[in-house]
Formats: structure tokens, sequence, C-alpha cells
């Protein structure tokens, strides 16, 4: 390997352990992104002559600290999070694995603060933890660049300006704060998940991202407390994620559980999801990811649609209905029930979500009324049901599912 | 850092709590005050009147304005305020977690802005 592809295999594995620890030593997002970038300028300049050195990430975090340093006395700016800067020149900072492990919990607890708006959440945890661009976290989520780069900069400036701390929570504090960030990461695989439908053009895989990101997170936490719920989150996205060469068909039309080629769904995915789900089930009582994993985990392995075990699966909304008690979580039930007990049953129960206000302006819950009625050969009710779906959603993969089943009900009435 | 922690609660919820009730959340407030002090947390701090007691003013075109009631009218009303030196956000958290309203209402914490230096 040549030494600059080197230097771009280390840019790619480590640059964010280089950064999270550049942050702690340095006391500024900014300034330790700037100093990063330095260094691997550095390194890209006096490798190919000097040869790569012994441990490459504390050369980086070293010599992205001098040029920090170099920086602040050039500029004589008074870095308000640094009073250590000034003594401790001298001193090599703490690069053995703990530390930096510290450093890279730090920082998803800093980007995943609580007090940080949940979209400034996310976009922090892209750019910061996963390292994307601001182009690149915009084109994953949608939204403008300009808007994504101002989130970013306001939440640099709440988490100087409010003091938010760039420190792993006491224990006292971690659970919650980790919920918080779990919630983050599968909102981060739930943005994949709907802007991989809406646009081809995204090559950034904010699922891929996600799994990742939770797989470093349960490799930190290990040891500090218990990790089930960030198990059972993996296994969810795992599971979910080995459905995705089946949800769409060339012409990017969304397929339904019912009608996707199982041949297609990814094995190897499944399995790993199955085991991360072992892990998280040996530990104790199920959360809310664990048990939505062991929902999909049932649809994983059943050989088709009607042979799903759709009383375990019923049982298992129950559970999770009970631990989380949401309106999209009793739709879901509400098909389950279906399975269970006919669709005359699960349209009861969608139409008193509808009649209490909640969801109504959800599309899944009029597609799920539609399929009852069509179920029951109740046309002229599906079509309608049918109808106020696609005018409540703008993504593409949707609408052509949406709109090829109006087309069937047309066609079976024509015959 | 130093954070005023601005308590709010509906005045409904505590003009409805008898008066044992009210008099122990009193006193839970006086060992919350002694707490934050001995830490050296308490900077200064007190409760409030009711809103109904209060007065809005403003002065434009150099004529003070004066007129009854608070100047926005929201759901919780400010019940009282603890200016507290705390290390980080996160300490000023688990401080403001032991104001006892913060069980009935809601506690905002607000970083403190330094006046730049008189000229």
């Amino acid at each position: 390997m040549s030494v600059s592809a080197e230097l771009s295999a280390i840019y790619q594995n480590h640059s964010r352990q280089v950064l999270a620890t550049l942050i702690r030593l340095l006391g500024e997002f900014e300034l330790a992104e700037e100093a990063m970038h330095e260094a691997f300028a550095l390194a890209l300049q006096q490798w190919p002559a000097e040869g790569i050195p012994a441990n490459p990430v504390a050369w980086l975090v070293s010599t992205g600290r001098f040029k920090a340093i170099d920086q602040i006395r050039r500029k004589q700016t008074a870095r308000r999070y640094a009073p250590m800067l000034a003594e401790d020149e001298e001193v090599e900072p703490e690069l053995d694995a703990p530390a930096i492990a510290d450093d890279r919990l730090r920082l998803i607890f800093t980007c995943c603060h609580p007090s940080l708006a949940v979209e400034a959440q996310l976009a922090m945890t892209l750019r910061e933890m996963c390292g994307l661009t601001t182009e690149q976290v915009a084109r994953g989520l949608l939204q403008q660049p300009t808007t994504v780069a101002q989130r970013i900069v306001r939440a640099k400036r709440k988490i100087r300006d409010a003091g938010i701390p760039y420190e792993v929570p006491d224990k006292e504090a971690l659970p919650a704060r980790t919920a918080t960030v779990l919630q983050v990461i599968y909102l981060m695989y739930n943005e994949a998940y709907s802007s991989s439908q809406g646009d081809a053009i995204v090559n950034v895989d904010l699922a891929v991202e996600a799994i990742r990101l939770a797989r470093l997170v349960f490799d930190l936490m290990t040891g500090q407390m218990p990790t089930a719920d960030i198990a059972g989150l993996l296994a969810l996205m795992l599971l979910q994620d080995s459905r995705k060469a089946a949800r769409q068909d060339d012409n990017g039309s969304l397929i339904t559980l019912e009608e996707q080629d199982r041949e297609r769904w990814d094995q190897s995915q499944i399995n790993d999801g199955l085991q991360w789900l072992d892990l998280a089930l040996a530990q104790g009582p199920a959360g809310v990811y664990t048990l939505q994993a062991a929902i999909a985990a049932l649809h994983a392995q059943a050989p088709g649609y009607e042979d799903t075990d759709w009383r375990e699966i019923l049982g298992l909304y129950d559970v999770l209905y009970r631990l989380s008690p949401t309106p999209v979580v009793a739709l879901n039930r509400a098909v389950a029930v279906a399975m269970c007990n006919g669709p005359q049953a699960g349209l009861h129960l969608v139409d008193e979500l509808a009649s209490a206000g909640k969801l109504e302006r959800y599309h899944l819950l009029h597609a799920a009324r539609a399929d009852f009625h069509r179920r029951l050969g109740q046309t002229g009710a599906a079509r309608d049901a049918y109808q106020q779906a696609l005018a409540l959603t703008e993504q593409a993969p949707e609408r052509a599912f949406l709109t090829a089943r109006l087309q069937a009900l047309d066609n079976s009435t024509k015959n | 850092m130093k954070y005023l922690a601005l308590v709010y609660y509906q005045e409904s919820v505590v003009n409805a709590m008898n008066e044992q009730e009210w008099q122990d959340l009193n006193q839970e407030c006086i060992r919350c005050v002694e707490k934050l002090s001995g830490t050296g947390n308490f900077i200064i701090g007190q409760a409030l009147q009711p809103v109904d007691t209060a007065t809005t003013l403003k002065v434009r075109n150099g004529e003070t304005l004066v007129s009854d009631g608070p100047f926005a009218e929201t759901k919780e009303q400010l019940a009282g305020f603890y200016l507290l030196d705390a290390r980080d956000l996160n300490e000023a958290i688990q401080l403001a977690s032991n104001i006892p309203p913060a069980r009935l209402g809601s506690i905002e914490l607000r970083p403190i802005r330094e006046l730049p230096p008189k000229k």
C-alpha cells in the first residue's frame, strides 16, 4: 500500500478518534477540526519521505495539538475551556486505549445532549461522530445544506455558551442519556429508510452509518452499564435492513412485506441480527427496541406472510404497547390483530384510532384501512381510503404503490 | 459558570394544596437552599409572590408605561429563582433537579451572560 493510500485508510478509520481527543485537549470543536485537518495535511507532506510513525494516531493528535497551540499564539485568542494549554504544553497527552474510548464517548454524549434540539443532535452526530461533510448530512436528511450548516453552527454555539460539558455523564444520568443517544441512532436509521426511497441519488447510506455507530456505542459502553437496549437496537436495525433489496421493485414502487421476494432478504444480516437479539434477550426484560427486533425476527424467519407466527407477533405488540402506548404502535398492532382475527377486527381498531383524532394525517393509517376494506371486498371504501393515503404522502415509492393498488381495484371492478 | 434556574409552575396546582402540603413544600425548599449553600452552589434565590401581584412596565419615548400582570401569559407562572454556581450544564441540571417545585412544574436553566468590562 502506498503511503497516501495508507493515510487515507487512517483517515477513514481513525480521524474521528483523533478529533474526539483533540476536542478534549483543545476544548473547542472548531479549533479541534482545523487542527485535525492540519495534522493530516502535514502527514501527507512528511510521511512519504520520513515513513509512517509507529503510532500514527498519537502522531496526528500531538501534531494537531501543537498546530492549534501555534494558532492560538498567533491569534492571541483566549480559549475558555482550555486553561491547561499554557502550562501543559510539554506534557504528552494521554493516548492509551481507555482514554481514546472515553474521548469517543464524550463526543457522542456531547453531540446527543438532550438540551440540543433533536434535529441538531442528529446533524451534530452525523457530522462529528460519523465524519460526514455538511453537504452529505444535508443530502442524507433531504435538507438544504445551508439549513444544516446553520443548525450545526447554532449547536456548537450552544455547547460553548450553555456550558454543555465534554464528558461521559455520571452513573445516575447515564441510562437516560444513553437512551437519548440510541434515539438519535434510530432516528438516523429511519431517515435512511425514508430518504433512500425518496431519492436514489443519495450516496450517503445513513443506515450503514447508524449500524456502525450502534456497534461502536455497544463496544464503548460494554462494562460501563447494561447494554441490552443497544444490542436490541442493533438487532432491530439489522433485521429491518436485511429486507432492503426486496422493498422496492425495478420501477421504484414499494413492495409490501406480504409481496416481497424473501429470497432477496440478506441472510447474513438476518443471522447477525438474530445473534444480537439473543444477546439482548439474555440480559433481562426486553425494552422497546428489543421487542420490535423480536417482531422483526419472527418476520425474518417466516417462510411466507401467511405462515408468519402472527399470534406471537400480536403478543409482542401487546407488551410493546404497554411499554410504549403510541398511536403508531397501536396501528401496527391492529395489522397483527387483522392477521389473527380477520380484517374486520383490524378495521375496527384502526377506525377507533382514526376517530380518536390520532394519526388522521398519517398516510399509513389510511393505507391500512384501505387494505382491510380491500380484503373484505369493500371496493368503494378501499378506493376512498387509498386516495386519502395518496393525498398524505410525498414519497415516490409509496405513491407508486398506492396508485398501483387503486388501478388494481379499478380493473377488478371492470372485470 | 453561573446559571439562573427559573422555577415555573401552574399556580392553580399549589392553590389546590392544603395548608400542610403547602408548609411541607416550603420547608423542603428551605432545606434545598441549605443544601445548595453547603456545597457552595447557591449564590442567591427567592420565591415570588403569585403572578396576580405582578406589574409590567416599559419605557417608550421617555415615558414609563405601567400595566397590570406579567409580560407574557403562559400556562405556567414564574414562581421563584435560584442563581447557581455550577461546573457546567450537566452539574447545573443535576442541582436543579433537586429543586422541589421541579416535580410540580418545570425549571428553565439559563447561563448567565457577563456584561463586557466598563469602558
